[in-house]
């Protein structure tokens, strides 16, 4: 390999391995942090079912049918065993 | 004496250790075997379990376990002289602490990477384990007011340091900004992160910041105090991505930076130690260096704080099992080389004896002042930054250094708070503010209990956090006896420093009971009976596990 090509070589991985030690740490807290706003997002989207108003219903009902594959961990997670909804039976 | 010999005399006793006792310890007695399957590869999940490469891991786990206690202790012990301080660096990194941390993270890997917490409940049973969490709680709490009343000493002692000090918080922000929001390269902003801290600091001593020496009936010490509690509770709230991470980050990159300084800085300029090699005229109050040196330098020789990063965060990451010597041992010799940099500094920067005297006209007179006022010389002399750079640049690392541990302790203890809000069912305690301002209240409380109103006394609690930190070490090293002894292995490496930990914290314990009940200090006196309360029972738990097991082990043969 050509010496340009040892240096950008040598440059990618000093930047994988300082990208590395900034997010190894932390991967887990920003993981948590961000699936609790996830849930929140999730509360907002089925919140009219639930008996909550919600003025943005007529858009969060477009985005039902994208968060089903979400939608059981996120009850079992809210401590509901068995979804709380008639029309989604994903348990 | 030249101060070169005294570094080159522990780097040579550390890195034998390194080569040769690691070396058995890791082949001969935890047997670490290259073809085990470690957590990171078997329930790697990209979150918590990745396979990383083990210099990466190693810089991990040094800077982590790298902070401000490792300077504070041993600048405090040279009280007693430099040799007895250089000899416990040494010695006790080699055979304690290079040991304890590559155990923690072999006990950890070889049941699923679980926390040591979660360990000494599996391992060896419910009891330790409720010890475990009593003794963090401690260490918890000392750690915090400790270091609020380190980094108030700090900036009344040099007040240039006050801007750049701060401004690392605002520089910090703007990382974590630029990487989490942005997406820009890390490397560049590292670059500029860097440049923008050192020019902070060489701006700082033109344009000193000090508080009134009296505002609102407090002192300024007092003051500073407040403020730093007011400041790590909002960090301690905010989301880790914005100031923790980034200041976590920049704080190990000013590791590698200042440490590399130093050690340049003394093999150049070869000052001279000024300090006696042991102190037999030491100031009135001082007590007794046997055995009050072993628990008065806690992290830098054995600390138990270890033991929860290596078995937190370390152990999910270990790629090859082998690598938990580089990375555990080889992550306690880096901050043992801290220490060492911090006995240098405080022994060989003065110019004359007389005026190291009179830094340490009393126990705890030393401590960072001493380091940073000495490193400052010596980095001067040997690399020709003016001294008060030198000074403020020393200042920002220990002060940046123990104000993250206060916001990390402060979030952590927030978190045990919390925790209790659930078990016992308290609906407010369970809630992140009043469970913060609960956390604050009781570090605030021992503060200024322990150091009188203006909180100037506080540094007398060290030797106390000094040996819970150390009981917490003993419950680590226990975990790991206690796995050997099932394997049928000879775990005598690792129950011979249990038991000298154990016995010399006892015994020092009693010391300052009877010390502090002597000068009537009460506050000092209960807090110090509640860790012995915590120490005999730690002890006790160790004599029974080990017992029960040789007794099964026995019974099976």
């Amino acid at each position: 390999m050509s010496k340009l090509g040892d240096i950008k070589d040598w440059v990618l991985r000093a930047n994988h391995a300082l990208t590395t030690y900034y997010n190894a740490p932390y991967r887990a807290a920003i993981a948590r942090a961000k699936r609790d706003e996830d849930d929140l997002f999730m509360l907002l989207v089925f919140s009219e079912m639930m008996g909550i108003p919600n003025p943005a219903s007529w858009y969060t009902l477009e985005l039902q049918p994208l968060l089903l594959e979400r939608f059981h961990d996120w009850h079992v997670r809210m401590g509901m065993e068995k979804s709380p909804f008639d029309h989604i039976s994903c348990c | 004496m030249n101060a070169i010999v005294l570094a080159v005399f522990g780097l040579a006793v550390m890195f034998t250790g390194f080569f040769v006792y690691s070396r058995f310890v890791a082949g001969k007695i935890l047997k670490l075997d290259p073809d085990f399957k470690t957590p990171a590869h078997t329930m790697t999940d990209g979150v918590d379990y990745v396979p990383t490469n083990k210099f990466v891991l190693w810089g991990h786990h040094f800077t982590s376990v790298a902070g401000a206690a490792p300077i504070v202790g041993p600048a405090i012990a040279v009280i007693w002289g430099w040799l007895p301080a250089l000899l416990w660096v040494s010695l006790g990194t080699v055979f304690f602490a290079g040991v304890h941390d590559m155990g923690a993270v072999w006990a950890s890997v070889r049941n699923k990477a679980k926390s040591m917490g979660a360990l000494s409940g599996d391992v060896v049973g419910k009891r330790a384990r409720s010890l475990f969490m009593i003794v963090i709680f401690l260490v918890l709490l000392m750690v915090n007011a400790v270091f609020g009343v380190v980094i108030a000493n700090l900036l009344i002692n040099n007040a240039g340091s006050v801007v750049p000090v701060w401004g690392a918080i605002a520089v910090a922000m703007v990382i974590g900004q630029a990487i989490y929001r942005f997406k820009w390269n890390l490397p560049l902003v590292s670059l500029v992160g860097v440049i923008v801290l050192y020019t902070l600091i060489w701006i700082g001593p033109q344009v000193p910041v000090a508080l009134p020496e009296t505002a609102f009936g407090l002192s300024d010490r007092a003051l500073w105090i407040l403020l730093l509690f007011a400041y790590a509770a909002v960090a301690s709230l905010l989301p880790v991505w914005m100031l923790l991470q980034p200041r976590d980050y920049i704080n190990g990159l000013q590791l590698f930076v200042g440490l590399g300084l130093l050690y340049v800085a003394v093999f150049v300029a070869g000052p001279t130690v000024v300090a006696p090699m042991i102190n037999s005229d030491v100031p009135a109050g001082t007590p007794s260096l046997f055995p009050l040196l072993f628990v008065t330098i806690a992290c830098g020789a054995i600390s138990g704080f270890h033991g929860i990063v290596a078995s937190g965060t370390t152990s999910k990451q270990l790629n090859k099992e082998p690598d938990a010597r580089l990375v555990g041992y080889g992550g306690a010799l880096g901050e043992g080389t801290l220490a060492l940099a911090a006995i240098i500094a405080a022994s060989a920067g003065f110019a004359t004896f007389e005026e190291w005297k009179e830094v340490y006209s009393s126990f705890g007179g030393g401590g960072l002042k001493a380091f940073v006022d000495g490193g400052g010389t010596i980095l001067h002399a040997g690399t020709g930054i003016s001294p008060e750079v030198s000074a403020t640049m020393l200042t920002v690392m220990a002060a940046l250094f123990a104000g993250t541990t206060m916001d990390t302790g402060l979030r952590l203890q927030r978190y045990i708070f919390q925790e209790w809000g659930e078990i016992y069912n308290i609906s407010w305690m369970k809630k992140a503010a009043p469970a913060t301002l609960l956390s604050v209240g009781a570090c605030l409380a021992l503060a200024f209990g322990a150091g009188g109103a203006d909180g100037g006394g506080g540094l007398l609690i060290w030797p106390l956090f000094g040996t819970t930190n150390q009981l917490m070490a003993g419950l680590t090293l226990l975990v790991v006896a206690v796995m050997l002894v099932r394997r049928k292995t000879n775990a005598l490496v690792v129950i011979a420093p249990m038991a000298f930990i154990l016995v010399i914290g006892l015994l020092a314990l009693a010391i300052q009971i009877y010390d502090f009940f002597g000068q009537q200090k009460w506050f000092l006196c209960g807090l110090a009976v509640v860790v012995l309360v915590a120490g005999v029972l730690v002890a006790l738990e160790c004599i029974a596990a080990l017992r029960k097991e040789q007794h099964e082990v026995a019974a099976s043969n």
